[in-house]
């Protein structure tokens, strides 16, 4: 039987959204995946699939079917008090619009990946203003390339190679020869063996580092200390020279900044340095959104509701307050008495102590895999995955907005059709308002 | 004991099996605890044997890896179940608990790492 290929797919794994990948495909399945990276080929290839919608009854699973399952989860979240619609990242726009849909009917709390993730960095930008660029005036014209606490070599392993430093560029001709790179980590990672430049920090030292760079731009050299979070005033200097010095920098801000001591203030300040660099040359700042679209799922919650993530429906309008209304705030207190994980998995990814209220409460999963979720889910329903079977919108770290495409055919619901039968079934529940 | 700063985040071998989280292959993708060649000597322990990292939140065992960008003193686990059972829940005020920079403690054990189903199972009884 003949393969066919499919070209320029997007790949669905991370914030990279690498849009140049070749499936193959025979007899309508997946048989083979080019140029993608070991992450984005394993998420395409696919593996076991959970085969049917699930209910949990006396701790086992028995298969049912999609009404059934949907049944379920219309009435657990119909009626819950205080329910949570978590996860939303590796599915499109679309389907996370019929998402807030859901959660104003019911009065939830809706949230994403983002809060275990860039939140951080979502709220540091609310109060300081992004300051960015697209990826592709990176790979154009940045000579200068500051990667934050962050590990691209593992965690978005094309982005070095497409967008920031070993590509040509209109005006970088030379690729890697063009561009000066450096590493700031609190351990010598993969990205730091490959970097031009690795300067070691103590953990939880970013905000003051960032404070010395600002003072030092400032003329005020005199007074940072001799070392900033175990780095040599000489080093910082020089790091200040090379920034001033530069055409166009920018700065790829990590997890290294948005889940350590300082949190959202960590961008704040990192924001404030960009921004006075400014005056100097032209200087950006990108973070390395990690999840597919989980970018995009801020976007649509932002549009939708004014708010980007951590969004709490319950008093009948939107209200976002992170830190208080946050998946891990209302689990860690106790507060949520039902929820359900679309499209991210808390089982593998939040705090122990979050599992153990979420172990207490109806839980629903969708789905399209088996993950540490489906140990703690009491509904399971399977979808189809987004950017390999379903086509949509999906956000690009920098903020562009790309269309997936779909490759293969599935008997799944989507993820979206999922959500339309579950509200229009909680409606219907709810007295037909 | 052993007094560490525990680190967790992402690698090529756990992000590969990121939706393959029920295999063999993420239990060593994630399952497991890297550190420099002092700090191994320091716990008497070597490449694949178990060891306890304990912090104020929980403990789990995980298998010991070596690497040498590590500083002494600091350990890192790839984010997952693994991991999350010891990292700091607060959510410093903005929502994301503290997955980086969180004290611990390591030691060699004789204890077995827990697989998937059976570290979730935890959450289950208490
Ligand atoms: S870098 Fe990211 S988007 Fe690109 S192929 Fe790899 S996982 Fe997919």
């Amino acid at each position: 039987m003949a393969a066919e290929t499919v070209s320029n797919v997007v790949c669905p794994l991370c914030g990279c959204l690498c849009d140049d990948i070749e499936v193959i495909v025979e007899n309508g399945k997946i048989s083979n995946v080019k140029k993608a990276c070991p992450l984005g080929k394993n998420k395409i290839m696919g593996h076991d699939r959970i085969k049917a919608p699930m209910i949990r009854e006396n701790g086992e699973f028995k298969e049912v079917s999609y009404d059934d399952a949907i049944e379920k989860s219309a009435q657990i979240l119909a009626q819950a008090k205080r329910p949570l619609l978590y996860g939303w990242a590796s599915l499109i726009c679309e389907a996370q619009r019929k998402g807030v849909e859901l959660a104003e009917e019911i009065g939830a709390l809706i949230d994403t990946t983002a809060s275990v993730c860039h939140g951080s960095t979502v709220v540091g930008v609310q109060g300081r203003g992004a300051p960015g660029c697209t990826l592709g005036e990176v790979k154009n014209r940045a000579d200068l390339v500051i990667y934050w606490g962050c590990n691209p070599q593992e965690a978005h392993p094309r982005h070095r190679a497409r967008y920031a430093h070993s590509v040509k560029g209109m005006y970088r001709p030379n690729g890697k020869k063009d561009r000066k790179v450096f590493v700031i980590d609190v351990r010598e990672t993969k990205t730091a063996k490959v970097a031009d430049e690795f300067v070691k920090i103590d953990p939880g030292y970013d905000y003051m580092a960032f404070s010395a760079l600002r003072t030092i731009l400032a003329g005020h050299a005199d007074v940072v200390p001799d070392t900033v979070g175990g780095v040599a005033k000489e080093k910082l200097v020089e790091m200040v020279d090379a920034m001033k010095s530069c055409e166009f920098g920018v700065i790829f801000g990590g997890m290294g900044l948005t889940q350590t001591r300082c949190r959202y203030k960590n961008l704040e300040n990192v924001i404030s340095l960009v921004d006075e660099l400014n005056a100097h040359t032209k200087f950006t700042l990108i973070p390395m959104r990690g999840h597919y679209n989980v970018n995009g799922s801020g976007h649509t919650l932002a549009w939708l509701t004014g708010y980007p993530f951590a969004i709490d429906f319950s008093r009948g309008y939107a209200w976002y307050n992170p830190g208080e209304t946050a998946s891990n705030d209302v689990l860690l207190r106790r507060e949520v008495d039902a929820m359900m994980a679309i499209a991210g998995d808390p089982g593998a990814h939040f705090p122990g102590e979050s599992l153990r209220h979420m172990a207490k409460i109806p839980l629903i999963q969708i789905d399209p895999y088996a993950n540490p979720t489906t140990e703690l889910a009491d509904v399971v329903i399977p979808t189809a995955i987004s950017g390999v079977e379903v086509d949509g919108t999906a956000y690009r770290m920098d903020g562009v907005p790309i269309r997936t495409r779909k490759v293969v055919e599935t008997e799944y619901l989507t993820d979206e059709e999922v959500l339309e039968r579950i509200l229009t079934r909680v409606r219907e529940l709810k007295g037909g308002n | 004991m052993n007094e560490v700063i525990l680190i967790t985040g992402r690698t090529i071998a756990q992000g590969s099996n990121l939706e393959n989280k029920m295999s063999d292959a993420y239990i060593d993708a994630a399952a497991r605890c890297e550190m420099n060649e002092n700090l191994l000597t320091r716990i008497g322990a070597s490449v694949g044997d178990a060891v306890k990292v304990s912090t104020r939140f929980g403990e789990v065992v995980v298998n010991a890896e070596k690497d040498d960008g590590l500083p002494d003193g600091h350990i890192f686990i790839p984010m997952g179940p693994w991991a999350n059972a010891i990292v700091d829940p607060d959510t410093g005020g903005v929502g994301t608990p503290a997955f980086k920079g969180v004290p611990a403690n390591i030691e060699k054990t004789d204890e077995a790492v827990l697989s998937v189903k059976d570290l979730i199972a935890r959450y289950r009884e208490g």
